[in-house]
């Protein structure tokens, strides 16, 4: 049970203060989510042969030198390895099934939060406005980004239990809601070899639509999927490299309201998350219906 | 010679009689049944413990002399005006139209003199409960019948009703015969329809927007009064944590031994966990929050004995809540009634309802023998309010003096001083449930 | 008492309700409120004949549980406007979120723009009024009062309906159990005609269609269209 918010910037000049726009909206949503907080942002594309990893170490430091000493060992290359605290963003000309299985062995307690060409991703534990300090959330830059709060329900209070949840590449979810079929989500994903590292039901939606993707739909059908196989209360959030959608389900009992202006798209589970953004007044606000699939491209 | 061969009686326990009659009956009405009070299937429960009283390690206090306070205070974290109660033992949230006007009026004279709280139900605040109960909680339902401002603002606390652990995740029924012209007006339904309850709020759904609901609530009372959420026992670890992050200043939790006047009986039977299973559950995740004593928990769902009341306490309960006990000390299941003075049998009345006393579950008709669960105009007046008073204040003393006598002989001075330590188990279940030691072991499983 | 400003910008939404709630007896000037920016429970429990203006969007429970109150909300409402209202007036200038005015027991809830789901759910009397349209499961298991819908209405419209009335201007895409539609009767037009003015809309009532319970629902019956 949750808050969720999300800003895609149309101009793109603006999207130097994508993080100043985003702040305060994810604060706004923490009576909604005071355990966790946590951001996936998306920005220009890397050349196809290079990937961005977001890695997180838990505790508040890492020594990050060792693994960029290891990394140039290992694969021959000075790694761009941008560090703050527990939380790293490695760029590299590395495919994923080179790196994961090596990090996995040499690393396996660093936590790899994301993996693509456009995203970069943070979360932790504590309220909203602490993550935002803590990452220095307000100084990201990007053209779209999905943020989310989290009270737990079901699951533990970690990291690895805050949201976003990404799968594949380039892909992300935030949840508001309580899905109450996710096992069996899990156990018809497993053994197709999908691989799940919390017991969260979130990772179940996550996954689910990312392995349709996969598996040629599109996000709009794999979306369409979701709603006979995912059983429950949600509103979704959802990030690619160039879109966010945004869906709820047929009772949408999960609050969610959009304001767009020419400058950007804004969602967030209460006004009171959009009501500091310039030109709010101005904006195009609605609630999204019900099974209604919303889509926005950069 | 006999002509006919021995009768070979092998009951099958897959299909016994009990079963057989089930399915006769479902092809008969193509309807579920529905009925009265709570589990009857036997369950592990608060028998299954027994006390580690005094020795020579541990000293009893005099049962007869030496003080022992009972006295129980909730609502501390948020409210202006905490509840104070002489003894941690109140009566649970029963509604006007499951009970009478009668029964309702001798609840709270009960519960006054006894200095205890009384709850309303799923129908609103009557002017006899309210004008008879010091302490009334009102309770903010699904189904919002009768809710009002004013009778808000009348209340001591506010009890937001999640579930009930006859059945959570089920909205309750009142069948049209228990829907007389009063009842009918204050929940705005037409006079003798089946009435069925939501089961979840019209305006909120999960903590997230509890908490909202919550802090509405305190705005319209001016933040005076302790608000309780009450929640069926089914997953009792998350749901305390997620009503203590909601706002709660107090928690409810309700095993499925909790009564309902009238619900599926699968919903009795088959959702739900035993109290004894969630009231461990309940107090680790106040613990783990470090919440234990700042927000109070009430444990209910078949606390029928002193004993009960006590085991609850040590294993980390603030108070208990009694539902279907008091309608039984009010003469539920009992075979005679006291009207006029006189003792009348009703053998017949349970007859006529096919059923006999002790093994009464027939609340849902409206037909209740012995006038407690009945809006009939005849037989309601079975319950006399002063002699029904007498009784309830009777079993709480009972149950308040046999907690005690345990408090005392396990060496406190407070009844709110018994400690999971003091228990053991006399069954696997019960000791894997309650995670106490199998007695004369110090072994809990799992 | 005069006319009152606050800026909820620069005071507690707490502070400002205990002012509402004081003294009810004296109080009959407008309140006017600014930068309400989505706050949760404005206005909530007013209990006298007080005019409250909110110059901007609200947040859940706007004007909950009020009576007597006359609220205005210059901008849209969040879930549960007007909920549990017991008496006077609450007029939503732009759109309501889900669960407007449920459970509400009198007064008349007025929306010039779109409802969400779930509007007038549980309704127990007084009189909703939707310029626009409602989404889905508007009017479940409505007990008492009217809801006059300008627009069109979602899916399962009435759903397990008892004695309150539904008027639809618009489409409707489908109709919940036991609901049915129902010829508009002299009374049905002089009430929606009185109920259009008082809103301000300005439509025929003969454009509406009348929706209410067939009754199916009110007995247990194993040949009723139940599932519960």
């Amino acid at each position: 049970m949750c808050g969720i918010v999300g800003l895609l910037i149309k101009q793109p000049h603006l999207r130097a203060s994508l993080g100043e726009l985003l702040v305060p909206m994810l604060v706004g949503m923490g009576d909604r989510g005071p355990d966790s907080a946590g951001l996936a942002i998306f920005s220009d594309a890397l050349p196809e042969t290079e990937r961005k990893y977001s890695l997180y170490s838990g505790g508040t430091t890492y020594g990050w030198g060792d693994l960029a000493k290891n990394l140039q060992i290992q694969f021959g290359f000075v790694p761009d390895l941008e560090v703050q605290g527990n939380h790293a963003v490695l760029t590299a000309a590395l495919a994923p099934d080179q790196f994961k299985p090596w990090l996995q062995q040499h690393y396996p307690q660093l936590h790899l939060l994301s993996v693509g060409r456009s995203i970069d991703l943070y979360k932790d534990t504590g309220r909203p406005e602490e993550v935002a300090d803590r990452y220095q959330f307000l100084n990201l830059q990007g053209s779209h980004t999905v943020g989310h709060t989290r009270m737990a329900t079901e699951s533990a209070v970690t990291p690895a239990h805050a949201h976003p949840f990404t799968a594949g590449e380039d892909f992300c979810l935030v949840h508001n809601g309580s899905l109450s079929n996710p096992n069996q989500i899990r156990r018809q994903l497993e053994p197709r070899g999908i691989h799940f590292e919390t017991d969260n039901d979130t990772e179940a939606a996550c996954r689910f639509l990312e392995w349709r993707m996969r598996e040629g739909d599109t996000l709009e059908t794999a979306i369409q999927q979701g709603f006979e196989a995912l059983d429950g209360f949600y509103t979704f959030l959802i990030g690619t490299a160039d879109k966010l959608a945004l869906v709820r389900d047929a009772f949408a009992c999960k609050p969610a309201i959009v304001a767009e202006t020419a400058d950007y798209v804004a969602i967030a589970s209460e006004f009171r998350s959009l009501a500091h953004l310039p030109d709010v007044k101005q904006a195009r606000i609605y609630e999204p219906a019900p099974e209604e699939i919303y889509l926005w491209t950069v | 010679m006999n002509t006919h061969p021995a009768i070979h009686r092998e009951e099958s326990w897959g299909y016994d009689r009990r079963i057989i009659h089930y399915i006769q009956n479902a092809a008969a009405h193509g309807l579920y049944e529905i009925r009265g009070m709570g589990a009857k299937r036997q369950l592990p429960h608060f028998d299954d413990l027994v006390f580690l009283g005094a020795s020579l390690s541990r000293y009893p206090l005099e049962g007869y002399r030496e003080k022992c306070f009972t006295e129980t205070v909730l609502g501390t974290r948020y409210a202006k005006k905490p509840i104070a109660l002489k003894i941690p033992i109140t009566i649970a949230g029963m509604s006007f139209g499951s009970l009478s006007a009668n029964v309702k009026e001798a609840l709270g004279r009960a519960a006054t003199e006894m200095g205890t709280s009384t709850t309303t139900g799923d129908g609103g605040m009557t002017l006899e409960e309210r004008q008879s109960s010091q302490t009334l909680v009102y309770q903010c339902l699904p189904s919002r019948y009768g809710f009002n401002p004013e009778d808000l603002r009348k209340a001591d606390a506010i009890e937001v009703v999640i579930s009930q652990g006859a059945k959570p995740g089920g909205g309750g029924m009142l069948l049209g015969q228990k829907i007389n012209a009063r009842v009918a007006e204050m929940r705005t339904l037409p006079e003798g329809i089946d009435q069925r309850s939501a089961c979840r709020h019209p305006d909120w759904t999960g903590p997230d927007d509890l908490a909202i609901k919550i802090q509405e609530l305190r705005e319209i009372t001016d933040w005076e009064k302790p608000i309780y959420v009450k929640v069926g026992a089914a997953r009792p670890f998350n749901d305390v944590k997620l009503a203590v992050h909601a706002g709660a200043d107090v928690v409810v939790v309700d095993g499925m031994q909790g009564g309902t006047a009238a619900t599926q009986t699968v919903f009795i039977e088959h959702i739900g966990i035993p109290t004894l299973a969630a009231v461990r559950q309940a107090v680790e995740a106040l613990e783990e929050m470090d919440m234990k004593g700042k927000v109070q928990l009430i444990v209910s769902g078949g606390i029928r004995t002193g004993a009960d009341v006590a085991k609850a306490l040590a294993m980390g309960a603030d108070a208990v809540s009694i539902g279907q006990g008091v309608l039984i000390a009010l003469g539920c299941n009992s075979d005679t009634y006291v009207q006029n003075g006189g003792h009348h049998s009703a053998v017949e009345d349970y007859m006529a309802l096919g059923t006999a006393p002790g093994y009464c579950h027939h609340c849902h008709t409206g037909q209740c023998p012995v006038g407690v669960t009945t809006q009939d105009a005849v037989l309601e007046q079975r319950l006399e309010p002063e002699v029904g008073a007498r009784r309830v204040k009777n079993y709480l003393q009972t149950l308040n003096m046999e907690l005690t006598t345990i408090a005392r002989a396990c060496g406190k001075q407070n009844v709110h001083h018994l400690e999971r330590e003091d228990l053991v188990a006399l069954t696997v279940e019960a000791a894997a449930m309650a995670r106490v030691p199998l007695a004369g072991t110090s072994w809990i499983p799992g | 008492m005069d006319s009152v400003t606050f800026d909820l910008a620069q005071i507690p939404l707490r502070q400002v309700n205990t002012f509402l709630h004081q003294h009810p007896e004296q109080k009959t000037g407008k309140v006017t409120l600014l930068n309400p920016d989505g706050a949760h429970s404005i206005a909530v429990g007013l209990n006298a004949a007080i005019e409250v203006e909110i110059l901007g969007h609200a947040g859940y429970y706007a004007a909950g549980m009020n009576q007597q109150g006359t609220v205005t909300i210059h901008g849209n409402a969040g879930p549960g406007v007007a909920e549990n209202m017991m008496s006077g007036r609450v007029h939503v200038k732009g759109f309501a979120s889900v669960s407007a005015g449920a459970s509400a027991h009198g007064g008349l809830l007025t929306i010039d723009g779109d409802a969400g789901l779930r509007c007038g759910i549980s309704l127990k009397g007084g009189d909703i009024v939707v310029g626009g349209a409602v989404g889905s499961f508007s009017g479940f298991m409505a007990q008492a009062g009217r809801m006059v819908i300008c627009g069109d209405a979602g899916d399962a419209l009435g759903d397990s309906l008892y004695e309150a009335v539904i008027y639809v201007r618009g489409q409707i895409k489908s109709l919940g159990a036991d609901a049915q539609i129902e010829p508009m009767r002299e009374a049905d037009y002089q009430g929606l005609r009185e109920l259009l003015d008082r809103a301000g809309f300005s439509y025929s009532p003969a454009e509406f269609k009348r929706i209410a319970s067939a009754r199916q629902l009110y007995h247990w019956n194993a040949d009723a269209d139940q599932e519960y």
